[in-house]
């Protein structure tokens, strides 16, 4: 019979439709911010580093870090797991994909932190 | 079940079934544009964490960065990544209803020509609404980056 | 008056003696009410008679004769060749399932899968219900019946398992029929089973369906799984309420029907 898994998959579909409807708030209020200011100072260093320093612009940035990850792996997760169906590659998928979810949002946390601190 | 062993999978349409969107209409076409744009987009993210860091090793490298990505390519790029999110977005929305149950008709009696309720006009508008919203976006984000 | 002709390009193997494939192509007469498949058995009758085809009913009733008419799954007693619009018919097997000859598939899993969603009407304790005995029979509304009567018409043909993209890559995934018929047993209310929803909550059951629609599309009795599955997703969910009432069970007694408090068997 089927092996015991750690979520439901009902529970994981759940976790990407709320991910995915989320992502769609935070990552508009990301694009907002940016084209309310002129296009050219948008992108320079000195403006950047100061919206890290901005904890509601640093939130938002964490937000759409977790929720993308998180959805987006998720999806890869899907797509590779109708590829192939042995339980050697189905093990390797969820492994991999968690490894990368956490490993990218680890990545970017770091990115956030440094250029907070800078 | 059993494991299912690979060498019986003749006949599978495979990855090429995914790939080919032409044959069963909208519906399909659309399932096949959210798989694309969901790949691109993830890539694409993956990118943009990695390329963004820049910022924490200087000024310098900041700018070195900038000029890799404000180049035509970079900008046309930029433009296929704002169509692919907002089809991704709002077909995705239109999936989370379809997926509980709404806008898809009742159960009833079939009779000639067997239209089937679940694809109808509503999935269908959804769909070209997505579709046209990826246009419309695209079209604004390329006024704001060529400065047109 | 001249005779309409028109070619059929036929798949050709045979996989037990591994000889590879390749396409015949036949030139037949055909009328205005020609189909598909009074074209192959004429192929077989005057032609090339080891063209290995299955076919019984000759109105869309069986299913049996699925196969993909110019890329596209249909049943071959359906398909009109005025109706198609190529000169030339190509005929293959449906995908998805393995080929055993020319037109013929293995329809071994996909059997497989309908019979893991335990498509028959169960108590309480999961047991089968039987009402052979004569001991009671079930009390059941049209509208009751019309909660699931279109996915009970499905012939099992085949043609949205074959149209499926999940399908076609993952076989553990029980397909559109299975799926839709998982549907027309949980919304029968004489049946009363507490897991068909656990069944199809697996990372290879009703979650790979993405609504592409396919299946649907290509439905020839209207029985239009994707619409069962959607709705059976609604209730995995948790969005749908599982408020089903389970039917009455009328005593049988001495041939005569008796349930306390009213059926009146004159209405």
């Amino acid at each position: 019979m089927e092996s015991r898994t750690l979520l439901k998959e009902s529970q994981i579909m759940k976790i990407h439709y709320i991910t995915g409807i989320a992502a769609i708030f935070v990552v508009a209020l990301h694009i907002i911010m940016r084209l309310i200011v002129p296009f050219e100072l948008s992108l320079e260093y000195d403006y950047i580093i100061a919206n890290y320093k901005n904890l509601f612009y640093v939130l938002i940035l964490e937000s759409i870090l977790v929720l993308i990850s998180v959805h987006g792996f998720n999806g890869i997760r899907i797509i590779l797991l109708e590829l192939r169906q042995s339980s050697a590659w189905e093990n390797m998928v969820t492994v991999v994909t968690i490894s990368a979810m956490i490993g990218l949002i680890a990545y970017g946390t770091r990115t956030i932190i440094l250029a907070n601190g800078l | 079940m059993k494991e299912i062993e690979q060498p019986t999978r003749n006949n599978l349409e495979g990855i090429g079934g995914w790939l080919n969107p032409s044959r069963y209409g909208w519906e399909r076409i659309s399932y096949w544009f959210q798989r694309l744009t969901g790949v691109f987009l993830l890539i694409y993210f993956i990118g943009h964490v990695y390329e963004t860091s820049t910022i924490v090793n200087g000024q310098n490298a900041w700018e070195s960065f900038l000029e890799l990505t404000q180049t035509v390519w970079g900008h046309l790029f930029l433009i296929m990544v704002i169509g692919a999110s907002t089809f991704h977005s709002a077909n995705g929305i239109r999936l989370v209803f379809t997926h509980a149950g709404i806008g898809l008709g009742t159960p009833g009696r079939p009779d000639y020509p067997y239209s089937p309720a679940s694809l109808n006009y509503r999935q269908k508008s959804g769909i070209w609404i997505a579709l046209i919203l990826a246009a419309v976006a695209m079209y604004y984000g390329f006024n704001v980056l060529f400065g047109v | 008056m001249s005779e309409q002709r028109i070619k059929l390009k036929v798949y050709r193997e045979n996989r037990s003696q591994k000889t590879g494939s390749h396409y015949d192509t036949f030139e037949v007469p055909y009328k205005k009410w020609t189909t598909v498949l009074d074209a192959l058995l004429y192929v077989k009758s005057y032609m090339d008679p080891s063209v290995a085809i299955r076919y019984s009913c000759r109105m869309a009733s069986c299913g049996s004769c699925g196969m993909k008419i110019n890329g596209i799954p249909k049943l071959a007693c359906y398909t009109k060749i005025s109706e198609l619009e190529t000169s030339t018919i190509k005929c293959e097997p449906l995908s998805n399932f393995p080929i055993i000859r020319d037109l013929v598939t293995d329809f071994s899993l996909f059997f497989t899968h309908h019979k893991d969603m335990q498509p028959y009407i169960q108590s309480k304790d999961n047991l089968e219900t039987d009402t052979n005995k004569g001991t009671f029979s079930f009390y059941q509304s049209p509208e009751d019946v019309d909660k699931y009567l279109q996915f009970s018409y499905c012939i099992n043909c085949g043609l949205c398992y074959s149209a499926c993209p999940t399908v076609g890559t993952d076989m553990k995934f029980p397909g559109p029929q299975a799926l839709a018929q998982q549907y027309r047993y949980f919304a029968d209310t004489r049946d009363e089973s507490k897991n068909r929803l656990d069944i199809v909550d697996d990372r290879h059951g009703i979650w790979r369906c993405h609504f592409a629609g396919s299946c649907s599309k290509v439905c020839p009795k209207g029985v239009d799984p994707a619409l069962g599955i959607q709705l059976l997703r609604s209730y995995v969910l948790g969005i749908s309420k599982n408020d089903k009432v389970p039917a009455k069970r009328i005593e049988i007694n001495n041939n005569t029907e008796t349930e306390a408090g009213a059926i009146d068997s004159n209405r």
